[in-house]
């Protein structure tokens, strides 16, 4: 026992928890790389690896209720089938998802009775995880789940939570149902459950090695990571995609692919001109990727559309131009074409001002004076 | 008889062309950001670089120089002071607005006398210091997210979260424009002034000096 504790403060993962996890099909070979994973994009310490191999063993299995509202089942799609679909495993195998639309095996009287003794059971101790935004139009009937509306059952459920984790821009922000003119009144789950702790992991959808990292944090250290001033963890959201893109020094150099296809984008020139919002969006698509760490939108040559901020949908279109159009101005009416006409029409009128003047007699000021001299 | 007389004060000058300097530089630099036109051969040029740094450096003697002649507002002569620009404020300012209107608009046959600025222009340079204000905040804001944990970006949050980044881009690229504008604008009168007041309005922002009537002081 004391050398395992030893091991675990080395960084190392003991050879017993290594074991116990083989017995259950998973290989160590997988199980140190999902550890390793983990520790990187928490960026933690290698040393905490052992920590975190050990918490995830642990007997605190916090049990979780898993809520879809408005959204696509994309966060719940990409959690799936995520990346390493052993860390999947672990975690599936950790933790106890006591209700989630997609994959539970009840229906009915019989799931919405699941929810509640989980919620009475565990009071203040479970953990909810929101994917999707809620209406609030006509008193929210644009969602409602047994004959409850949306905004209730959210209130109800993450009001005696211990945290709620809000997956998507859908749940985080109001994301595309909340797009002007968002005609359900569809929200956030900060915004419809004020009182709550949330931790929002945007992105559409989410990166499921943030909400994987998300938890590994929970169970390790007992509370959700770090937040920024819009609740999102620190560990994804704290870096620039453009200032980690690995196009970066084709941008700082000045070549830019002007058209998809053309010579510059086929060299993995940067997408700036074509519209990428990477200089906008703060996320860690560049370092974690997606599916398996394989690749990303900017790698695979498109620009980001910044799916992950606030109302991305409403300041990041048009998301092939880097400027929103302006408003009231009709369609692709660029800030610069108008700015430029307002500096012409100034220099228009004055020159004719001046013309005018010129032609003037006798408005002299002190000619006058000069003459008196 | 005419007489020289001192006007403008070295701080009003020295900020008067940091201001004309970096708006040169913010323009151009600033241009080139929002639309890299020039796309170069070699990976290891530096252009988009060097077109930030140059702006960033500006944007900083530009904030500094705007701030020092808000700050001069309080401590200035008469024709600095903050009271200069808010000619609404007083029946006189009142007289002297509608008097270089209709003379600008060719209803009147000569211009109020005025010692400092008209009240026409002390209006526009309100304007123009409410402009440079949001474009002060709006790019240190933008500025600001290269570190999310910096100085910049834990003053500027709530712009940014109210605003929208892509919001105060337009803001940005909107108000260069705009002072584009007043500056053809403030040129051309400068030069019209010259003309017509005859009291060496051009070299004052050079030398500080006028020539001005006695009487009218
Ligand atoms: S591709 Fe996008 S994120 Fe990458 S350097 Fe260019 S503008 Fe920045």
């Amino acid at each position: 026992m004391q050398k395992q504790e030893k091991q675990v403060q080395d960084g190392v993962i003991p050879e017993e928890i290594l074991q116990r996890w083989e017995t259950r099909g998973i290989s160590r070979r997988d199980f140190m790389k999902f550890c390793s994973v983990m520790t990187a994009t928490l960026a933690l310490p290698i040393t905490m690896m052992g920590k975190i191999a050990e918490a995830i063993e642990g007997d605190n299995r916090p049990p979780v209720i898993w809520m879809e509202f408005l959204g696509c089942t994309g966060d719940t799609e990409a959690f799936l089938r995520a990346n390493q679909p052993t860390a999947i495993d672990i975690i599936l195998d950790y933790l106890s998802i006591d209700y989630h639309e997609t994959i539970m095996a009840a229906a009915g009287h019989q799931a919405e009775a699941a929810k509640r003794q989980t919620m009475e059971k565990y009071k203040g101790k479970y953990l909810v995880i929101v994917e999707g935004s809620i209406p609030t139009a006509e008193g929210g009937i644009h969602c409602t789940i047994g004959g409850n509306s949306a905004l209730n059952i959210a209130r109800e459920v993450c009001g005696s939570a211990l945290a709620t984790i809000a997956v998507g821009s859908c749940a985080s922000f109001g994301g595309i149902p909340a797009a002007a003119p968002n005609p359900t009144g569809a929200i956030s789950v900060t915004k419809a459950v004020p009182g709550a702790t949330v931790m929002n992991l945007p992105g559409c959808p989410l990166n499921a090695t943030n909400l994987t990292a998300s938890i590994v944090h929970f169970l390790t250290f007992g509370k959700l990571p770090a937040t920024d001033s819009l609740g999102r963890p620190k560990f994804a959201y704290g870096k620039r995609i453009h200032d980690n893109c690995e196009r970066r020094a084709h941008f700082d150099a000045g070549q830019y692919a002007e058209g998809f296809g053309d010579a510059g984008h086929r060299q993995g020139w940067c997408l700036y001109k074509l519209g990428c919002k990477g200089p906008e969006t703060f996320h860690n698509c560049p370092t974690v990727r997606y599916n398996e760490g394989t690749s990303w939108p900017v790698q695979a040559g498109h620009g980001c559309i910044g799916c992950s901020e606030p109302q991305f949908w409403d300041t990041m279109t048009p998301f092939y131009k880097r400027l929103p159009n302006v408003p009231g101005f009709g369609v692709e009416a660029t800030a610069d074409k108008i700015g430029l006409g307002i500096a012409a029409a100034t220099a228009v009128a004055f020159g004719a001002h001046g013309v005018a003047s010129a032609l003037r007699k006798d408005d002299d000021m002190e000619s006058d004076l000069l003459k008196e001299d | 008889m005419l007489q020289l007389r001192y006007v403008w004060e070295w701080p009003v000058r020295l900020t008067h062309w940091f201001n004309v300097i970096s708006l040169i530089v913010l323009s151009v630099t600033g241009i080139y950001i929002g639309d890299p036109m020039l796309s170069v051969p070699q990976t290891d040029s530096f252009v988009m670089g060097w077109m930030r740094v140059v702006h960033f450096g500006f944007a900083y003697l530009f904030a500094v120089s705007v701030v020092v002649r808000l700050l001069w507002m309080f401590f200035g002569n008469s024709h600095a002071r903050w009271k200069a620009f808010v000619p609404w404020a007083s029946k006189e300012g009142w007289r002297n607005i509608i008097g270089t209107f209709s003379w600008y608009t060719f209803l009147r046959k000569k211009p109020p006398y005025v010692v400092g600025h008209n009240a026409l222009a002390a209006m526009a340079y309100s304007l123009v210091f409410i402009l440079f204000a949001v474009q002060i905040v709006s790019g240190f804001a933008l500025y600001g997210q290269y570190d999310p944990n910096g100085l910049w970006a834990s003053v500027t949050a709530p712009v940014l979260n109210l605003f929208s980044n892509q919001g105060l881009r337009l803001t940005h690229h909107m108000i260069m424009w705009l002072v584009i504008g007043f500056a053809i604008h403030h040129v051309y009168s400068a030069w019209l002034m010259d003309i017509k007041e005859k009291n060496g309005t051009l070299s004052s922002i050079f030398s500080g000096y006028k020539f001005i009537d006695p009487k009218d002081l």
